[in-house]
């Protein structure tokens, strides 16, 4: 590049002299020098492609439009045409190199080396080589090559690079840790639980590398437009050579090519073709900073139309951990009536008993509790302390003739009756995240349609969805029931409108994959997550959406203004230069300023 | 059947989408994409004629920018 650049400047210097020197001889070989320095290698080019059978390339454009004008005796604007289209292709070269590299740094989470502890000694070899079941040392400050388990110490990981989240994890021995994190402090010796290329950092930027292949409509447009572009504006630029001056009278021929001359300078489609896959280039990169995963520029414009949002309830807008959240005994105190059903539910799988047990939080001593029978669908039967201990819905409570409180209630409710007698409840329910809230009310404010599907009970349901401000919800559904919801939302849309669905991506990938756009929560560590969806959020942060959307619009934007501020310069200029109004300066501007702008502005995109 | 190669020295990004458009015109080849950005060519097509599509592919590239080097990935 520094080669090309010296060029640039020589001919530039002896291009700049010409104009100033005043002896005509002098000046046209001064022209023809910097001619050649500059544009030598764009004929040869030319040539070859030509004897290749490739005509109509940029080469040959730039070569017929150069000698043109010095066979009309407009020196200047032959070297000119060469010296700034080579001032264009450098800075281009430079943008696409400098976008190449943002990326890479972007996506620096590729481990170099893995210590690994083969007979006492610590090795430092390739991740490539580095086998499930082996034991590897990371240092503080080192990524963390693979996935694997901690076997010993603690510390603090940088999981900044895969979520975007700049708080650091506190992780001990027993945690399962990703590829791609950085040990911020402590040592740690962890088993390997995944080669390199099934960890998550080789997946992660397999889909990021290949994200732009997945081609957006408009950028599969920019390049059918350049495909008719080129040889249409130089099919125009010969007749306007030779057709004017034979039909219309005193016309000459070299006013005529001079403007034809104009038409191939500006019928490169260069500026186009590389500015608006490089927005979504940027956009999808910039995305993936910040946590969001988007695997393919298609789905990067689809969100932009977006109309309406399906949510899944549990895991996505709830954090899908039921906990304790209401206590109300009835004649004893709320510790005792929690240790009587953390006992009776003690021996049960069921994720209420795991409820129970966190919440009463002491152990549980087994010789306390005998007879335990699990009345599947109601509850249990159990002996704890000598007492008949009756844990379980209403229909326990019914089966066994106990009034009970029949009021209405919200969530998993676990009655608890003592030798026959009621005793309580004890409301069990999922919490709603963080930032559900503001996820939902910034999507409302921008015009989206929020709608969230739940297995989960009409109370429950209508609950979480009164709290959130969502538009519309449906419970009570079976896992079949959610893809035909999904089919009749989609009726709901305009036809140029997207729908998009949000769910943890563990039993809803039917509807993931039915969705025109299925975006997965809590992508970090669930590879069926990242398999089903379009977009994975690797975070499970409602609010992450919002910054999808938002970066999304942005490319868009950036998009749009290329294609329209491109071609419509190009068109402008085109008119004019047939009129004869403008120069071929005004044609020379079109194409390099139009490109040097086009780039700068889709560098917008990869800063987020 | 899938392949890939890196593109090393692509530097026009219309003549990227150009190779696309005839790699993606072989016969055989059910998917083929030039990313510009990550130079990567990724070609997918039925495994018998893979030997013959990317000689073919060679060729084109070669054609339409002489000074790529084709890398295996």
């Amino acid at each position: 590049m520094e080669r090309r650049l010296r060029r640039i400047l020589i001919a530039a210097a002896i291009f700049t002299a010409a104009l100033i020197i005043n002896i005509e001889f002098i000046k046209i070989i001064l022209f023809l020098i910097s001619y050649l320095i500059v544009g030598g290698d764009i004929i040869k080019g030319a040539f070859k492609n030509i004897l290749k059978g490739q005509v109509f390339d940029e080469n040959f454009l730039m070569g017929i439009a150069s000698i043109g004008a010095f066979a009309i005796g407009e020196y200047p604007e032959g070297v000119a045409v060469m010296l700034f289209y080579q001032i264009g292709e450098l800075f281009q070269s430079y943008a696409v190199d400098k976008s190449r590299k943002s990326i890479a740094n972007l996506m620096d989470i590729r481990p170099d080396y893995a210590n690994v502890k083969r007979d006492d000694k610590i090795l430092k070899v390739d991740p490539d080589e580095v086998q499930i079941g082996d034991i590897i040392v990371i240092k503080a400050g080192e990524k963390v090559p693979l996935d694997c388990k901690i076997i010993e110490g603690s510390s603090m990981l940088d999981t900044s690079a895969l979520t975007g989240e700049s708080l650091p994890r506190e992780v001990e021995e027993g945690n399962e840790i990703l590829s791609g994190c950085i040990n911020i402090n402590g040592v740690i010796v962890a088993e390997v639980i995944k080669e390199y290329g099934e960890s998550t950092v080789s997946k992660i930027l397999d889909l990021v590398e290949n994200a732009s292949n997945k081609k957006s409509k408009s950028e599969q447009f920019i390049t059918k437009f350049a495909r008719f572009y080129t040889p249409i504006v130089v099919i125009i630029a010969v007749v306007l050579a030779i057709v004017p001056p034979i039909i219309i009278k005193n016309q000459s021929f070299s006013d005529w090519i001079y403007r034809a001359l104009s038409f191939l300078v500006v019928s490169c489609p260069c500026a186009l073709v590389m500015s608006v896959p490089l927005s979504f280039f940027g956009g999808i990169g910039g995305a993936s900073k910040k946590g969001v995963l988007i695997k393919g520029s298609n789905y990067l414009e689809a969100l932009s139309k977006t109309e309406i949002i399906v949510f899944d309830k549990t895991g996505t807008l709830t954090k899908g951990v039921f906990d304790v959240q209401e206590i109300h005994p009835v004649g004893i105190t709320q510790d005792e009536l929690l240790k009587y059903s953390a006992y009776a539910e003690s021996y049960s799988n069921h994720p209420i008993s795991f409820s129970l047990k966190k919440a009463f939080a002491k152990d549980i001593d087994n010789e306390r509790i005998s007879n335990v029978e699990e009345i599947s669908g109601y509850g249990v039967n159990a002996i704890v302390d000598g007492k008949n201990i009756l844990a379980g819905n209403v229909k326990l409570m019914k089966k066994y003739n106990i009034p009970h409180y029949e009021g209405e209630l919200i969530g998993t409710v676990v009655h608890v009756a003592i030798d026959n007698e009621y005793a309580g409840y004890i409301i069990i329910a999922d919490e709603i995240k963080k930032d559900s809230l503001q996820a939902i009310s910034e999507l409302k404010k921008s015009n989206k349609r929020t709608v969230m599907l739940t297995g989960d009970s009409k109370n429950v349901g209508n609950k979480v969805a009164r709290e959130l401000g969502l538009n519309k919800v449906y419970s009570e559904l079976l896992p079949g029931d959610k893809v035909e919801k999904l089919e009749e939302l989609l009726l709901q849309k305009s036809s140029k409108g997207k729908l998009a669905f949000v769910g943890d991506g563990i039993n809803d990938a039917p509807v993931l994959a039915r969705a025109d756009i299925g975006i997965a929560m809590g992508g970090l560590g669930s590879d069926a997550a990242i398999e089903a969806a379009d977009i994975v959020i690797m975070t499970d942060e409602p609010s992450k959406i919002v910054t999808a959307m938002n970066i999304s619009k942005k490319t868009m934007n950036i998009a749009y203004q290329n294609i329209y501020f491109a071609i419509g310069v190009k068109v402008i200029v085109l008119i004019l230069s047939a009129l004869g109004i403008t120069s071929m300066w005004s044609a020379i501007f079109a194409d390099v300023g139009v490109t040097i702008i086009a780039v700068l502005n889709s560098f917008r995109a990869l800063h987020v | 059947m899938k392949k890939k190669f890196i593109l090393k020295g692509l530097d026009c990004a219309n003549c990227a989408a150009k190779m696309e458009k005839a790699i993606n015109e072989l016969d055989g080849v059910k998917e083929a994409s030039v990313n510009f950005f990550t130079t990567k060519l990724i070609i997918e097509g039925e495994d018998e004629k893979m030997p013959k599509i990317i000689e073919a592919a060679e060729k084109i590239i070669k054609k339409i920018e002489p000074d790529t080097l084709i890398i295996k990935a």
